[in-house]
């Protein structure tokens, strides 16, 4: 312990001393253009050190892919380089064709931005079509069980299952695919579940106001009280007695359980935001002029309050779409037959210890954990330039 | 400012006092809701234990000795009582085996939920600090050199591994962190068998590897808050002035910014830690850690009933008194409310 202590020590000394040298080199050395020691001169000294630390960095991912070899530090590398490349030429795509409005839209955008439209289409896409692109059914069990993936009859592998079957005989990619439609789906119309019930209690509270803003409030803060996925799981005890040997059922409880529980942060926003657009001049002439509730809330406020809505999308999708997972992975979400990531990852996690015989075997659980987090990164990085476009932030 | 001291603290503690008459509220509003819910069970205790083949005595008779005859208010002071005394109720899965060893259910016996809490409760809080001293020093550091060196390459590299880290489930991050420390380099246990006469080190051993997943699950969200709340500061005209002196940009942040900032970033940290309450479930679960989070999960599966009620309830709790320490402490590190005018 004490040595790794030392160690480091060492290894930030060396650093900055590097980093001090490079400083002065540069200030004395007027070399590759000029002025460039006028530059130097304004360098921080940690500044200069992140200079040496980012080359140590570059040389080991240099080390590690070329000499060592590690097959996922390769992977992970080449999709790296993949994905930005495929975000540069999205990107690039964009702001040649299509109209005008778009163009200029993806002139602004950043790369990350770029990149994480760019997924979220990839999943709409594989979502709808999943049934045209898996290569067999996701409830379909073969004869073959337990296809060791890469596709290779040497190696135990089979052309027609690439990414092998599982225990029960279950093409693994076709139900991957098929994740894509169960999980993001299931997530997308519990999302907008959630999203129905929060704006629309949000704005009654808002423009009625009253008692009714009053035990809508409250009714939200108890349910808030307790963290999310613990009373998620709570109810979900109690929806799985309930529903008995249904398993359609127990999904459609999870739909309204987390629904509702994600409904109590909307509420908050659109309250939020419904009795700013209230005390509005506009409001004040519909309600003078007899406008019934529903055109108040639905043709008056829902219009004004779309934008931060919008970005709250995004963000409560993540959340859902995570707390599914979660609940899926604990054995507890949506329920077999269906294919879904989270119960793949549980499924298939003991197949992480094969990662130095059979790496592909390893990465079979990582790629539906992965399929997860690569969709809410990409929500997340569309959301976080909504918002910094939104809210107008430079710094 | 002296005038007003005496006046003033006793303000800040009217409403300290305040925020903790309500989170009391609050912990028994909860508790009447776990209560509530978990009676909107179809049948009850009796018919469960017994299955289905219970012949109505025996189901009258377990009632009986159950107390669930009783109505729901009678039943919710009795369990409220009960806890109050550190009796959480009988386990159910415990409940049969203990009946036929001949054994006392009672309050501290082999069956009584309390018993299997405590050594559980003890770990998951081991657990939760270990994360909490990887976490909060790093994300500290690194959302003010973050701060320090915004819009800079390293601000952009820190701020989308960051987000990624937040948008990543736990369990990815955690197979990630196995298959790197465990499997492919062996380090690191990769589960977590923790026994009650292991000796410090050892325990630290086998808790690292999930206290690091709720490190990178927690440090990305605490850090993107500490850069922000420095960010949003740089801009007020006092700033400005330190700046217009020649201050370097390190003192600037460090003493005339960080101190004003202190407040919400206190905040962001007690809110992180009420985080790790529910992050610890799935990580204990990967890990098989033997935390509340995973004797929670498995009795949601056989639906034991008092323990998850339990379980929700400790969860619960901690998470209100974690939100309710970020309140007092946003209270008392805020100067104008310290030191008004």
């Amino acid at each position: 312990m004490m040595n790794y202590i030392l160690w480091a020590v060492i290894g930030v000394a060396a650093i900055y001393a590097s980093g001090w040298l490079f400083r002065f080199a540069g200030r004395k050395i007027d070399w590759p253009r000029d002025n460039l020691n006028i530059y130097f001169r304004d360098v921080g000294l940690t500044e200069a050190a992140g200079f040496i630390l980012g080359l140590v960095a570059v040389y080991f991912v240099c080390y590690y892919y070329f000499i060592v070899e590690s097959t996922f530090f390769r992977w992970a590398v080449q999709g790296f380089i993949i994905a930005t490349i495929a975000a540069y030429a999205f990107w690039w795509f964009g702001k040649l064709v299509g109209t005008d409005a778009t163009r200029k839209l993806f002139r602004q955008m950043p790369l990350t931005a770029a990149f994480g439209i760019l997924i979220i289409l990839i999943y709409v896409i594989l979502a709808i079509f999943a049934g045209a692109i898996a290569p067999h059914g996701q409830e379909d069990i073969f004869e073959k069980i337990n296809v060791l993936p890469g596709g290779d009859l040497a190696t135990g592998g089979d052309p027609a299952f690439p990414l092998g079957t599982d225990q029960l005989g279950r093409d693994l990619l076709s139900r991957l695919i098929y994740g894509a439609q169960n999980t993001v789906g299931i997530a997308f119309v519990t999302t907008l579940l959630a999203f129905f019930i929060g704006t629309s209690i949000g704005f009654l509270a808002a423009t009625v106001g009253g008692w009714i803003d009053q035990v809508a409030s409250r009714a939200v803060d108890a349910l808030m009280a307790i963290p999310q996925l613990i009373f998620a799981l709570l109810l979900m005890t109690i929806a799985t007695a309930w529903a008995g040997s249904d398993k359609t059922l127990v999904t459609l409880y999870m739909i309204i359980i987390i629904a509702v529980l994600d409904s109590t942060r909307v509420f908050r926003l659109a309250r939020a935001v419904g009795l700013n657009i209230v005390v509005m001049d506009y409001i004040e002439a519909a309600k003078v002029r007899g406008e019934k509730l529903s055109y108040l809330i639905f043709s008056e406020i829902l219009p004004n309050a779309t934008a931060p809505l919008l970005a709250e999308f995004g963000l409560r999708f993540c959340f859902v779409f995570l707390t599914i997972a979660a609940l899926s992975f604990l054995g507890i979400g949506i329920q077999p037959p269906l294919a879904d990531w989270g119960t793949m990852v549980r499924d298939l996690s003991q197949f992480i210890n094969f990662a130095q015989f059979s790496p592909l075997t390893a990465a079979l659980p990582l790629m539906a954990a992965g399929a997860i987090a690569l969709l809410t990164v990409a929500v997340n990085f569309v959301v976080d330039w909504m918002l910094q476009k939104t809210s107008g932030l430079k710094e | 400012m002296r005038r007003n001291g005496g006046v003033n603290v006793q303000s800040v503690l009217g409403i300290i006092f305040q925020r903790l008459g309500l989170g009391l509220v609050t912990l028994f509003v909860v508790s009447v809701l776990i209560f509530a819910a978990v009676n909107m069970l179809p049948g009850d205790f009796a018919e469960a234990i017994l299955g289905q083949g219970a012949t109505p005595e025996a189901v009258a008779a377990i009632r009986e000795d159950l107390g669930l005859n009783k109505n729901p208010v009678a039943r919710y002071l009795d369990w409220l009582g009960g806890i109050l005394t550190g009796d959480f109720g009988t386990s159910f899965a415990q409940a049969n085996f203990s009946a036929f060893a001949g054994a006392d259910t009672g309050k501290g016996g082999i069956g009584s939920v309390a018993a299997q809490l405590e050594p559980r409760f003890k770990n998951t809080l081991f657990l939760a600090t270990v994360a909490a001293a990887i976490a909060v020093p790093i994300s500290l550091m690194l959302g003010l050199l973050a701060a320090l060196y915004r819009n800079s390459i390293f601000d952009r590299f820190v701020n989308i591994a960051t987000l990624t880290s937040i948008s990543s489930p736990e369990f990815f991050l955690a197979y990630i962190l196995i298959l790197l420390l465990a499997v492919l380099n062996p380090m690191l246990p990769s589960l977590s068998s923790i026994f009650p006469d292991m000796s410090f080190g050892e325990r630290l051993e086998k808790t690292l590897l999930p206290a690091l997943t709720l490190t990178l699950v927690v440090t990305a969200h605490m850090m993107r808050m500490t850069r922000a709340a420095i960010i949003n500061l740089l801009a007020s005209p006092y700033i400005e002035m330190a700046r217009l002196k020649g201050i370097s940009p390190a003192r600037v942040i460090v003493f005339h910014a960080l101190p004003n900032a202190l407040a919400p970033i206190i905040n962001v940290i007690a809110l992180n830690l009420a985080y790790l309450v529910t992050g610890v479930v799935v990580v204990e679960v990967v890990f098989v850690y033997p935390g509340i989070g995973q004797m929670f999960v498995d009795s949601v599966k056989i639906r034991d009933i008092p323990v998850v009620q339990a379980c929700c309830l400790i969860f619960a709790s901690a998470y209100i008194l974690l939100n309710l320490l970020a309140d007092v402490m946003g209270i008392v590190s805020n100067p104008r409310l310290l030191h008004p005018k």
